[in-house]
């Protein structure tokens, strides 16, 4: 029996799962040979198949030359004359990995013994189609991860997520990864227990591991003791998100009586499908980067996502906030690359350089406002012009949507506060409607800590005496000049900072709907 | 009874008949009935021309003399389609040469 081995992370989402562990690394060079001709070819068409539609899913999201060299890689993939080869000499007797590997290679040489560089350098494009289906190959029959699984690797991929069945349980635990990332904001909606920043480990891990993503850690080759323990936690998890269930459907009311305004935080307009309008106060934050995603998008598309979610929000507010890509959210065709993303072109400094952008999702909101009650934030302000000029242009819209007749209404415009230059002199911006802090961007700028980085994530607390020294005084300041302030980052469905949050005067927090029930259940607990 | 069609065209794309323009010649000649191959002479070797590993392996640079021949249904109007598209550039731009 081998000793046990712990290692130490970062909760993504929250949960236990006990399972066998899965590599997600392991994937070229295990190709099992099969009994028959039939059976050999049956795995190269497979493995063709899977290698075409990987590419033909990555070109929805790729541009430009990228697109051109997936549609190429596609084209060939799809003519039987790159194949023929292979299948005859797979009907010789070799198998599907030999076959394929000697006919691509051969198609390779030949362009390799060309004169000309062009003709050459497409020998690198025969090379990855070789790879790719020599990849799908090795996963034909023997990847799929086993019912309950903790898929484990240095990170994973969004696709890879949603492929996965989950309804038997299982978890994911990286190496690397992030709280903030795409995957992380689907496990916590989905309650998949998954845990990051796991860091090198010392051995080749595999067989039965527990996964505890409520405090972060995984153990391998586990003792009966230690496997009993963790059945007790997990069930006492459980037990606790039961309960939270509960309230739900309740106002959050803490020990003490006072009341707290709960919104929720969406990104997709589909997501409030999901949710009972009843259980929470509004929308918080409405992100509008993921309509940002492939392509700018226009005028009408954006109004209808707005007008969805006005309308099921009915007379509770719902805040959008105005494009927020650059950062750790490229948008092709918008953002520019910089070699300090976080402190560079981003939210609103981007949407104030590329007006002719901002200007169609100004229309858009104007449009979509007269459908419920709107509010509008933007990201990112630094300087309180930045608030002005946006300001402007929304009332320059406005004019150009008075002159054509269209129906339109000004909805108030706030800002988000996640400079440490607003926080410090909120006075300076005591024009905007209301005030939204994004307790994500503000910890990792007063900590300059980067939030997707698994090292430095123990700086990274929006509990550090610093952060809650500025939110406390951005309450007061809010409280004296009658201004909302309210809070949208993940600190607020946070049950851990909850108590602090609530103690430096915040009465009003947005969280992800998934983390609602919990956030109502740890303010109840709270005596202020 | 099968028609036949052949012409000649010079290929003016400044790295000739390639990956993105390869995929561009071998769609449209997919797009006819008729029976498409093409060759840098002649007297041949005939390439299919429906097929863009076989298009590519012809290795057909800038200034070639490209010759296509077609049979079978639509012959005519697949190697006059197939003639203008080399002749348009394969609709791209100078710019676009750069990166192709």
């Amino acid at each position: 029996m081998p000793e046990p081995l712990r290692l130490k992370g970062i909760s993504a989402s929250a949960g236990y799962a006990e399972g066998p562990l899965f590599d997600l690394d392991q994937t070229v060079g295990s190709y099992v040979s099969k009994e028959t001709a039939d059976d050999e070819k049956a795995a190269l068409e497979a493995a063709i198949g899977i290698a075409t539609g990987r590419l033909t899913a990555m070109i929805g999201m790729a541009e430009g030359d990228a697109a051109d060299i997936l549609e190429f890689q596609i084209a060939m993939l799809q003519d039987d004359a790159l194949s023929s080869p292979a299948f005859a000499a797979i009907r010789t007797g070799l198998p599907a990995d030999t076959a394929w590997r000697q006919a691509l290679n051969a198609e390779i040489a030949g362009y390799d013994a060309s004169e000309q560089d062009y003709f050459r350098a497409r020998a690198a494009d025969i090379r990855d189609i070789r790879d790719q289906v020599l990849r799908a190959l090795s996963e034909v029959g023997n990847v799929e991860p086993p019912a309950g699984a903790i898929l484990y690797g240095e990170d994973i991929a969004p696709t890879r997520f949603l492929e996965t069945d989950w309804s038997s349980g299982g978890g994911i635990a990286l190496r690397a990864g992030s709280t903030a990332s795409h995957v992380a904001m689907l496990a916590r909606s989905r309650g998949v227990p998954m845990v990051v920043g796991l860091g090198a480990s010392p051995a080749h891990l595999a067989g039965l591991a527990l996964l505890d993503a409520e405090h972060g850690g995984i153990v391998l080759s586990p003792s009966k003791a230690e496997i009993a323990a963790f059945r007790q936690s997990s069930s006492s998890f459980r037990a606790r998100r039961d309960r939270a269930g509960t309230f739900l459907a309740r106002p959050a009311v803490t020990k003490a009586g006072t009341a707290v305004r709960m919104q929720v935080n969406i990104a997709d307009p589909s997501e409030v499908d999901g949710i009972d309008i009843a259980t929470c106060d509004g929308v918080g934050l409405m992100r509008t980067e993921f309509l940002f995603g492939k392509t700018l998008p226009d005028e009408e598309t954006q109004y209808r996502a707005y007008r969805k979610v006005l309308e099921w929000a009915g007379d509770k507010p719902v805040t959008i906030r105005t494009v927020d890509a650059g950062g750790d959210k490229p948008v092709p065709g918008f953002t520019v690359a910089e070699g300090n993303p976080f402190l560079g072109l981003r939210g609103i400094r981007l949407s104030l350089a590329r007006p002719e952008v901002f200007r169609v999702q100004i229309r858009a909101l104007l449009r979509a406002a007269v459908h419920g009650s709107l509010k509008v934030m933007f990201p990112m302000i630094a300087v309180v012009e930045e608030y002005r000029q946006a300001a402007a242009m929304f009332a320059e819209e406005q004019a150009v949507l008075a002159t054509r007749g269209i129906v339109h209404k000004m909805p108030p415009l706030g800002i988000m506060v996640e400079v440490p230059s607003v926080a410090i002199v909120p006075d300076t911006f005591a024009a905007a409607a209301f005030f939204s802090i994004g307790s994500n961007d503000l910890t990792q700028y007063v900590m300059a800590a980067a939030r997707d980085n698994a090292t430095v994530a123990h700086l990274n607390s929006v509990r550090n005496p610093a952060v809650l020294r500025l939110i406390t005084a951005l309450a007061a300041f809010g409280e004296r000049e009658k201004i909302p302030v309210s809070l949208c980052g993940d600190a607020g469905g946070d049950p851990a900072s909850i108590p602090s949050l609530l103690e430096a005067g915040l009465r009003d927090l947005s969280v992800a709907p998934a983390q609602l029930a919990m956030a109502k259940a740890a303010i109840a607990d709270v005596s202020v | 009874m099968s028609a036949s069609a052949e012409a000649t065209v010079v290929i003016t794309h400044e790295v000739g008949l390639h990956a993105r323009p390869s995929v561009k010649f071998t769609k449209l000649a997919k797009s006819f009935a008729a029976e498409v191959e093409i060759a840098l002479a002649a007297n041949g070797p005939w390439f299919d021309a429906k097929s863009i590993v076989k298009v590519m392996a012809a290795k057909a640079p800038k200034g070639t003399v490209l010759h296509i021949r077609a049979s079978g249904d639509g012959a005519n109007d697949a190697v006059d389609a197939l003639v203008e598209l080399v002749r348009r550039d394969f609709d791209e731009g100078a710019d676009h040469a750069r990166t192709a």
